[in-house]
């Protein structure tokens, strides 16, 4: 998780090339695989195609978009499964079709289907992560590229917030937030929200102070455009990419922050389900019935694997100068998960 | 050393100051305090008497001063369970957490230094193979799940280990291998990759060629220049380690601070979860300075930047 950004240096080179606002190449511009007029959607179609080349990376892909639909349409296909309760059932165990399909994950204490609890709690767990992750990376995004790019007083003050935000421990923010305040789903969102806006900021503010003194920032400034219309039309565009990485990997993070709290008591309430709940009402049945603790569990394990190995990958994807790393041909049982995050670590 | 040790006590001193204010302020903000120090189900009379008691009908002014002065003499009145001085309560917990999560950095840092040169001196080896699986695992696997599933291994389904307490030496392993999960992977990559950048160095050439063994050259010449990144994330790690605390003393009954919060929390105990979460704070804030410090010794580049 700590793991330093790449500075994407490859970006800056494509992204001139394209606009042709400057054309200042630095000595040390690599060739680029693709023609520099290569058009906007067939970047797009060769990184579809760059993702199907990575078993894994496909996989997390696929995982992820199942995650969703579930998210978006399970909760209509499973019915009243998840609340219909019938204590003659109770503590059914898993993978066995004597109920039918519904029970085909077993039962809770209550009798409640564990299949359809885990499909409502898959919604409840997005819609906290989600949410949550896409405000924190428009504020930070937007406050740091404004911070890096007027440097000075702006810049320090940002940055001192940033540290005192990261300085202490988000679970106890969120600890004593929600003790003050109700732990309604909003709340959880907006305390995740703001212990995860100093990720983005610190990170925009480094690329976007970089950026605004290159000579392509420069000639925009001396034709007479505005600050917000560098930023919004030289800045952002290069900053994208690795912004949108760096939101893949922080899913994982409020994820799992998200199910710490549910977990602890703190977060989502009963009788709304999340999948850190169900871990923590699972618990004290561990000895007779594991699969209501360790099912939901796993759940949170292949959907966050999942993502950071996306996030993995669209490090190296996005970033020209070491997306030749992706269409080698591969060696034999030699490619695990491993290349991205050894990319990454370079 | 002293303008730089005074330059960063000041830096790190406003999170502190930040969290004081923020506490009393989140404190005031849902208007009566009285709903936030009592239980639910306290009656008009109690209310009365706990405004009175505390002093809470006077002007706001006033209770702030109170409020800063007995933050000062570490007072931060009395536990609504027990009666007992929240601040005492808050500093009989701390040692349990302390050692609990010392062991684990202890053992984490040696494991990590171990795998991580391991690593770094074979890539794509058994050892990196092992850093990337945990990193991996570390950034993917809720802490709160991997000791869950410890105890239904280990505790329940083979009976080798106790589900919770800390009757004896074999009570600290599951506590300690769930904290220990995310350290060691955060480490580990970040030991790995700074042997790799220091070993591709010119000096280890020149020590290497001057006969220095492979032991040596490891252990004196690109490890002494690899600790310094290892370092910079430590005050990351300690503030995630106050996380994995938490959750981890809750699961398995640790007697520490994390465990005293939710406590707190679930029999809204306000002034001891304020206690625990401002000596938490303090506890952070003495490691950062020693960080701080020991970053300063490490690397003599440090020093003179910052002065100028």
């Amino acid at each position: 998780m700590a793991t330093p950004l790449l500075q994407p240096e490859g970006h800056q080179h494509s992204e001139i090339d394209r606009s042709g606002t400057a054309a200042t190449h630095t000595p040390d511009a690599r060739p680029l695989e693709a023609p520099p007029v290569q058009d906007l959607g067939d970047k797009k179609l060769s990184l579809f195609r760059l993702l199907l080349r990575d078993k894994f990376a496909t996989l997390a892909a696929l995982v992820l978009m199942f995650v969703g639909l579930v998210a978006v349409f399970g909760p209509m296909l499973v019915g009243d499964l998840a609340t219909r309760q019938d204590l003659l059932a109770a503590n059914k165990p898993p993978f066995s079709l004597d109920d039918g399909w519904g029970y085909v994950l077993g039962s809770d204490s209550l009798g409640r289907s564990m299949l359809g609890r885990l499909v409502v709690a898959t919604r409840t767990t997005i819609s906290v992560a989600l949410p949550a992750v896409g405000i924190a990376l428009v504020i930070g995004s937007l406050w740091g590229v404004w911070a890096g790019y007027h440097r000075g007083l702006r810049e320090t003050i940002s940055m001192r917030i940033a540290d005192v935000i990261m300085s202490f421990p988000s679970l106890l923010l969120a600890v004593v937030v929600l003790y003050v305040f109700n732990p309604s789903l909003g709340n959880i969102v907006l305390i995740l929200a703001i212990t995860r806006i100093p990720i983005y900021l610190r990170t925009a503010r480094a690329e976007s102070a970089e950026l605004q003194s290159r000579t392509f920032v420069d000639a925009a400034r001396t034709f007479g455009s505005k600050p917000t219309a560098i930023i919004g039309r030289h800045v952002i565009p290069i900053v994208l990419p690795t912004l949108l990485t760096l939101a893949t990997l922080e899913f994982c993070y409020v994820m799992l922050a998200e199910s710490s709290l549910s977990f602890l008591g703190i977060g989502i309430q009963s009788p709304d389900v999340s999948w850190g709940l169900m871990v923590s009402q699972g618990r004290q049945y561990l000895q007779t019935a594991w699969w209501l603790s360790i099912l939901p569990g796993l759940a949170i394990v292949v959907t966050t694997i999942a993502a950071n190995i996306l996030a993995a990958w669209l490090r190296i994807a996005t970033d020209p100068a070491q997306r030749w790393r992706l269409s080698l041909p591969r060696k034999r049982g030699g490619r695990r998960f491993g290349t991205a995050l050894k990319g990454a670590t370079k | 050393m002293l303008v730089y040790l005074r330059q960063r006590i000041i830096s790190s001193l406003l999170p502190l100051v930040v969290v004081v204010v923020g506490v009393f302020a989140l404190a005031r903000l849902t208007g009566n305090p009285a709903s936030l120090y009592l239980p639910l189900n306290a009656t008009e009379q109690m209310r009365a008497d706990f405004m009175a008691r505390e002093g809470l009908d006077q002007p706001l002014l006033v209770q702030m001063a109170d409020y800063f002065g007995g933050v000062l003499r570490l007072d931060f009145g009395e536990s609504l369970r027990t009666g007992e001085p929240a601040a005492a309560m808050a500093l009989r917990a701390f040692p349990a957490t302390l050692q609990l999560a010392a062991t684990t950095m202890v053992i984490a840092i040696v494991a990590a230094v171990l795998v991580g040169c391991w690593a770094a001196l074979k890539p794509n080896g058994v050892a990196d193979r092992i850093s990337s699986f945990v990193s991996m695992a570390a950034a993917s696997i809720p802490d709160f799940w991997l000791a869950i599933v410890g105890i239904w291994i280990f505790a329940i389904t083979l009976g080798w280990l106790p589900t919770s307490g800390v009757s004896g030496p074999e009570a600290w392993i599951l506590p300690i291998a769930t904290l220990m999960l995310r350290p060691f992977g955060v480490l580990v990559q970040i030991v790995r990759g700074a042997m790799v950048s220091a070993l591709s160095e010119p000096y280890i050439k020149l020590a290497r060629s001057k006969g220095a063994s492979d032991a040596r050259v490891v252990t004196h010449h690109a490890l002494r220049n690899a600790a310094a990144p290892a370092l910079t994330v430590a005050g990351d790690l300690a503030v995630g380690l106050v996380n994995g605390a938490v959750v981890v003393e809750t699961i398995f009954g640790w007697p520490g601070i994390g465990k005293l919060m939710i406590d707190s929390i679930l029999q809204r105990d306000f002034a001891v979860l304020q206690a625990a979460v401002l000596i938490t704070a303090i506890a952070i804030f003495i490691l950062n300075i020693l960080i701080d410090i020991g970053y300063a010794l490490l690397d003599a580049r440090v020093r003179p930047t910052v002065k100028a």
